[in-house]
């Protein structure tokens, strides 16, 4: 089956993902309500949430830093002014998104192609360093002399004074013609309780049409550029190839979908902060996308799902949730365990995603999906293990080769 | 008037003067074979055409236009491919990639936006590449990595590459360097086979003589930066002051 301009294999591809995405609710909440594994149920709106727009800004900066190899170290700038944008269009007209988002996208557009022409002067380190410190001057002036915009330190808000010109009765939080982003339907099937919330499915149906994006650029010749760059630009530019303009629009397209990221964010809970442009922020997108696997179209989503499910459920492992597992122990042996537990979880979170992430560089250099591959061919050949497989030979004729090289 | 019309061209690196007052002229559809020993400032002369370096001094022309501070797709553009002395190509894409970039490049120039079409639809680009491939006999090649493969390979690959942008003017930088007798052979048969069906001018620097006499229709012998002699392939075998730069005897 074929659609959409798809490959087949493409197009199951695409509806696995689909599927995923809508079941989402269900498949992050395996644990009953109350049983000691339901701290790690992430079935919750805001998580959801959260899955699905760092998604958006990881497939997007996949599209940059995947394809083309230029690393940024700036594109949380794009996420700040997305979601100061959509803000804005609240205070301005009302709290439907339609008018913020796709202004989101075009104001960080336009703020990509700026950065990007300069920055995209330079390669390698250098260009890391100038999308660096343009992401910091963004940073610092929204804290400082842009405050009449961003409302400084307080962060962007919606006040009762706001002009509002569109507000209708009764129209207080973020919605999309009326279905608004914070209410929810909830299911309960025995001790299981699954939540549809209004603003996951709004965020999923975007990175679903998001990602159907990125999978076109990926097949297309555009795709195919950019992977050429990334492998020797010498040899692009004396087979005729101008690269910058390449790389520009790989630029503003990524910066475009950190925008819609942004603009998501603020659809979900209308505030918008400078803290979003910090580089910080910027470097988790890319511990995303190279977590997951960089130049994969499956990735960066995973990294991104990864990263805030670290986030967010091993920091809220506190001491009782660790008595309540280990109780059964002798008392010495469950002090001794908590203890040793304090440096993975709780606060100390990072230092688990840390490891993760250092064994995944070094073990599984192409990311989680190169894991994932691998495991999906140990199966495979797990099944059918009599005699050569005529199949898989190709595949061993490139390795062999390789020890060729010099 | 030559295609290429080389007028005093120098080029200094620091101490070394790499080039001095070097004047070329390649007739148009002609082989040229450009010869000296190691270090004779071959390659430099190259990266003089194609936009690498900028000589100090002189002018290059190109069909009655200067190349001089042009970028080199601009130049690629004007009809000039080149093929390097360490193959440039891209390691991470399969063989039959690499070869469409070049179909792909010849066809929507320099840069076009094309993010909506499929690479995997454009029936023609794929027929340009497989025939390219299957004219230098890689064809069962066409889904292997380009890094993984020989330097012989890498090197037909990349001629590949270049033919398949149809230049005007062919630069080969040791074509055959690292290759079996029985891929330089064929190299040579078809490099002989291009020249026939279509209009193409070649430049090709060359250590190995076989390769220069069976195709060079003049040749220029180079060395320390500055030609030596220029004459027909006939005239330039028993040449004394060849015989000296390559055996670097005195006279
Ligand atoms: N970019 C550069 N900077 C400094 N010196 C250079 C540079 N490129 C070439 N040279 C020097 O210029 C001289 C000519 O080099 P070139 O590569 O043109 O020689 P060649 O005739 O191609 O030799 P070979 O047959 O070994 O390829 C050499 O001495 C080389 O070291
Ligand atoms: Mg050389």
């Amino acid at each position: 089956m074929k659609f959409l301009g798809l490959s087949a294999k493409d197009t199951r591809f695409l509806l696995i993902v689909i599927l995923l995405t809508l079941a989402t609710p269900i498949i992050l909440q395996p644990f009953p309500e109350g049983s000691g594994l339901a701290t790690f149920n992430a079935g919750y709106p805001d998580l959801m949430q959260r899955f699905a727009i760092f998604g958006i800004f990881a497939i997007g900066f996949n599209i940059l830093f995947g394809l083309t190899g230029y690393l940024s170290f700036g594109h949380a700038a794009f996420l700040g002014i997305g979601s100061y944008t959509v803000v804005w269009m609240y205070k301005l007209l009302d709290y439907n998104v339609i008018w913020g988002l796709p202004l989101a996208v075009v104001t960080s557009g336009l703020f990509a192609l700026l950065i990007g022409y300069i920055s995209l002067r330079r390669s390698g380190i250098y260009f890391s360093i100038l999308t660096l410190a343009f992401a910091q001057m963004s940073y610092n002036l929204a804290y400082s002399v842009l405050t009449p915009i961003t409302n400084g330190e307080t962060g962007l808000q919606v006040y009762s004074n706001d002009p509002q010109v569109l507000i209708s009765e009764g129209e207080t939080s973020p919605h999309f013609f009326g279905i608004v982003m914070n209410e929810s339907a909830k299911l309960n099937l025995g001790d299981w309780q699954f939540t549809f919330n209004n603003g996951y499915y709004f965020t999923a149906i975007i990175a679903i049409v998001v990602f159907y994006i990125s999978l076109r650029i990926f097949r297309s010749p555009f795709g195919l550029m950019l992977r050429a760059i990334k492998t020797n630009q010498t040899r692009l530019n004396y087979t005729g190839i101008n690269t910058r303009p390449y790389t520009l629009a790989a630029f503003v397209i990524s910066g475009m979908y950190a925008g819609l990221a942004g603009g998501l964010m603020a659809a979900m809970d209308p505030l918008a902060g400078a803290e979003r442009m910090q580089w910080t922020a910027s470097g988790e997108v890319v511990l995303m996308t190279i977590l997951g696997g960089a130049g994969t179209l499956m990735g960066p989503i995973l990294g991104a799902g990864f990263i805030k499910y670290f986030e967010n459920i091993f920091s809220k492992i506190n001491d009782q949730v660790l008595h309540g597992w280990f109780e059964w122990m002798p008392d010495g042996l469950e002090d001794f365990i908590i203890g040793l537990s304090h440096f993975f979880v709780g606060k100390s979170w990072h230092l688990t995603l840390g490891l993760l992430f250092m064994l995944v560089v070094i073990f599984l250099p192409g990311g989680l999906v190169e894991g994932g591959t691998r495991i999906w061919h140990a199966i495979r050949r797990d099944r059918k293990p009599k005699g050569p497989d005529p199949e898989h030979h190709p595949e061993h004729i490139p390795h062999v080769a390789e020890k060729e090289e010099f | 008037m030559g295609i290429l019309e080389v007028k005093g061209v120098g080029k200094r690196f620091g101490g070394l003067q790499a080039l001095s007052d070097v004047n070329l002229s390649v007739a148009e559809n002609s082989v040229h074979a450009i010869i000296g020993p190691n270090g004779a400032g071959k390659s430099t002369l190259l990266n003089c055409f194609v936009g690498k370096l900028i000589p100090d001094t002189g002018s290059v022309m190109f069909n009655g236009q200067s190349v001089l501070g042009r970028k080199p797709h601009e130049i690629n553009q004007m009809g000039i491919s080149r093929v390097f002395q360490t193959p440039e190509i891209f390691g991470d894409l399969t063989v039959m990639e690499n070869v469409m970039i070049s179909c792909f490049a010849h066809r929507d120039g320099a840069f076009r936006i094309h993010p909506f079409e499929t690479v995997a639809h454009e029936a023609d680009i794929i027929e340009q590449a497989e025939t390219m491939l299957s004219d230098v006999n890689m064809l069962d090649k066409r889904e292997m990595h380009a890094a993984s493969m020989s330097r012989g390979d890498k090197r037909r690959l990349e001629m590949a590459m270049c033919l398949a942008q149809e230049p005007k003017l062919l630069l080969l930088d040791e074509p055959t360097a690292g290759m079996a007798r029985a891929d330089t052979n064929n190299t040579i048969a078809l490099l002989k086979e291009i020249k026939e069906k279509r209009d193409i001018t070649m430049a090709i620097i060359e250590h190995d003589m076989h390769v220069v006499f069976s195709l060079a229709e003049r040749i220029t012998v180079l060395a320390q930066g500055t030609p030596l002699v220029e004459d027909t392939p006939e005239n330039i075998k028993g040449h004394p002051k060849v015989k000296e730069a390559y055996l670097g005897e005195s006279v």
